[in-house]
């Protein structure tokens, strides 16, 4: 995930609002993904707690890693992303949550506290907060254009065989931007485990990369949301929140662009988004009284219904609505959960491997 | 009374300060953030805050030091550091050459225009620049796009039946670089060109010196020093130039500025993406010595 232009802006925006607000007890920094929370969490929270909330957002987990690693970030919540939260825990970011403190931590969903566990061993330090699969956003009536009634839209047969992408080119296919995420469905389609870190299996990812390479648009994490929406692209592999976005945005701009999402039946990727606290945090106090409200049934559900990302917490479900709640693009049914994976933390020379493979799929160099 | 002049010949006089400050300020925002690169790179990656090793320890009495000379051996490894330099370069020369030949006669017209003319078009040259750089290369997506102005125009006239790919590759990052360095060229251009002597070129007219001959022996050897600063005003940035091709080049755009962001974001790596600065600074030395050499002279009035 990097894109650079709002990278920077949020960077230079946070800065300033973090050197300008003084500690205050009751003074919250929270320093979240943009676009991911309902409009009215933040007012109600201080309304009913009393805490002022000083909000402000990123857009790549690169962006919060490189405040975090540098330390004395200046905010007391951060929302990594699993495979992040885990080196960021071993490189001694974060503090150990005060359970006590957070009787709604019943609410969570069990089995997926459980599947977190290897990022964050005895879930000891930080709450799930929204999660998400990476999948196909396609334009419905185009694909179908390209590639008749029975095309491969819930298989990533539809990008990864050269002759179905081919066929796609002319109206556009994009990719995340992100190797650690996209390289693991190449592993997975072609049989091997999805975090695989062997050099043999990720040459055979990289060779069916660079196949399909000259019938790919671009590589980019943020810019399909987009295109997607307005037509300039087809297929846009991407998060699953950001494509169900992009289907919205047709949809009110009301420009015939058909959109729809799916989890690939092989198997995809999913990304968890954690709530902790910096072991640095100025109000610890505050930042266990807001974890506790945000895993409230009704908040979480909330917040679920505005930004169209499924929950970490089991208790909510039945408040989301029902267009969301029965949608298998955002809550998937048992045989597709089976099917969806996790990324790991990553050793530093496999992650170095891994973006030196995508650098060559990218340029050719 | 020769207390206070012995106490006052010891402090320092009123000219070393005004002269200190400038150094003072090299020092604090030059200097010293340069020895920090050269400090990380010389230090292992690690899983700390922050993610690297110590270079130097102070235990017990004992002074440690320890130059990791891993980081740059591994950019001689890979062919890609190499590949991302020359694709900089190649990028800054062509973009500086580029501004020249553009840039050269807008800042001949704008000196030899009149007076009050003069700072109407020298306004127009910089406005632009005072809108944020980040907007004006988001524009030039707008304009360059598939369904943009420029390519929704071509078609318009019935030049063009499908659109041109003209965003995301380097032909966009060139258009990009061109538009928001040009400035830098004409500025010191202007500045040089408007003091020349116009009695010059009449008497070379007069001698029989044709408009073209006087062009080239007159005009361009005394504009040398304007030429110089313009070019190196556009070819030092360039080099390390990372927004706009990140915004409006492809993936065959290998630049040094984008390999380094993701060292340092991608790779977690610190230590390798200073040394890969460390060399970049290295290869820059030239020009930017070429640059001060210039400067100075351009300060002692000799054209």
């Amino acid at each position: 995930m990097n894109t650079f232009g709002k990278t920077l802006l949020a960077l230079s925006l946070a800065g300033a609002v973090v050197s300008a607000a003084h500690a205050d007890d009751k003074v919250l920094h929270v320093y979240n993904w943009s676009d991911y929370i309902a409009e009215d969490t933040l007012d109600n929270f201080q309304k009913e707690t009393g805490i002022k909330v000083v909000y402000d957002v990123f857009d790549s987990n690169e962006t919060l890693e490189a405040k975090l690693l540098a330390g004395s970030s200046g905010y007391d919540i951060v929302v990594p992303s699993n495979p992040f939260l885990a080196k960021q825990i071993k490189a001694g970011v974060f503090q150990k949550l005060d359970k006590s403190k957070l009787p709604n931590w019943e609410n969570l969903d069990k089995s997926l506290l459980k599947a977190l566990d290897p990022s964050d061993p005895g879930n000891q330090y930080s709450i799930p907060y929204m999660w998400g699969t990476i999948g196909i956003g396609y334009n419905v009536d185009k694909v179908k254009a390209a590639l008749g009634e029975d095309a491969p839209v819930n298989s990533w047969d539809l990008v990864f065989k050269p002759e179905n992408i081919a066929k796609l080119k002319d109206c556009g296919v994009s990719f995340l931007d992100s190797p650690t995420e996209i390289l693991p469905a190449a592993l997975n389609y072609l049989g091997f485990k999805s975090d695989s870190t062997n050099a043999a299996e990720l040459k055979k990812a990289e060779e069916l990369f660079l196949s399909i390479r000259s019938s790919t648009s671009y590589f980019h994490s943020s810019k399909y949301i987009g295109d997607l929406a307005n037509g300039n692209i087809c297929v846009a592999i991407g998060y699953s929140g950001d494509l169900y976005q992009s289907k919205s945005r047709a949809e009110e701009a009301k420009n015939g662009v058909n959109i729809s999402y799916s989890i690939p039946k092989e198997g995809a990727g999913s990304f968890f988004d954690m709530m902790a606290i910096p072991a640095d945090a100025k109000n610890v106090e505050a930042a266990h009284v807001f974890l506790n409200y945000l895993m409230k049934p009704d908040v979480m559900a909330n917040i679920t219904n505005f930004v169209q990302f499924p929950n970490g917490n089991a208790a909510a479900t039945p408040l989301v609505d029902e267009v969301l709640r029965n949608d298998p693009g955002i809550y998937p049914d048992a045989a597709t959960m089976a099917k969806i994976y996790t990324f790991p933390d990553l050793p530093a020379n496999a992650q170095r491997a891994m973006n030196r493979s995508w650098t060559k799929i990218k340029s050719g160099k | 009374m020769n207390i206070i002049r012995s106490i006052s010949r010891r402090m320092p006089k009123g000219r070393h300060l005004v002269i200190g400050v400038p150094f003072l300020w090299l020092f604090l925002f030059f200097m010293l953030p340069f020895f920090i690169v050269l400090k990380i790179s010389f230090a292992e990656a690690d899983v700390a805050i922050p993610p690297y090793t110590d270079v130097y320890t102070w235990v017990e009495n004992k002074f440690t030091l320890v130059l990791n000379l891993g980081n740059y051996i591994f950019l001689s490894e890979d062919a890609l550091y190499l590949a991302a330099y020359l694709g900089s370069l190649k990028m800054a020369a062509v973009s500086t050459l580029l501004c020249l030949v553009i840039g050269f006669p807008m800042a001949y017209a704008i000196a030899r225009a009149d007076k009050d003319k003069q700072m109407v078009l020298l306004l127009l040259i910089m406005m632009p620049t005072w809108t944020a750089i980040l907007i004006r290369v988001y524009a030039w997506m707008g304009i360059l796009s598939n369904n943009g102005l420029l390519n929704g125009f071509l078609m318009w006239l019935g030049l063009i039946n499908e659109p041109l790919q003209i965003l995301n590759t380097n032909l966009a990052v060139y258009i990009g670089i061109v538009y928001s360095y040009l400035p830098f060229m004409i500025l010191p251009l202007f500045a040089n060109l408007v003091k020349h002597d116009q009695s010059l070129l009449e008497a070379a007219a007069d001698l029989g010196s044709s408009t073209y001959n006087s062009f080239w022996k007159i005009t361009v050897p005394l504009a040398k020093n304007g030429i110089i600063a313009g070019c190196m005003l556009v070819f030092i940035p360039v080099v390390g130039e990372f927004v706009i091709p990140e915004l409006l080049g492809g993936p065959e755009t290998l630049m040094i500025g984008k390999v380094l962001w993701q060292e340092f974001f991608n790779n977690r790596d610190w230590p390798v993406a200073s040394a890969l600065a460390v060399v970049m600074l290295a290869i820059l030395i030239v020009p930017i010595i070429l640059f001060n050499r210039n400067q100075a002279k351009e300060m002692e009035g000799r054209p």
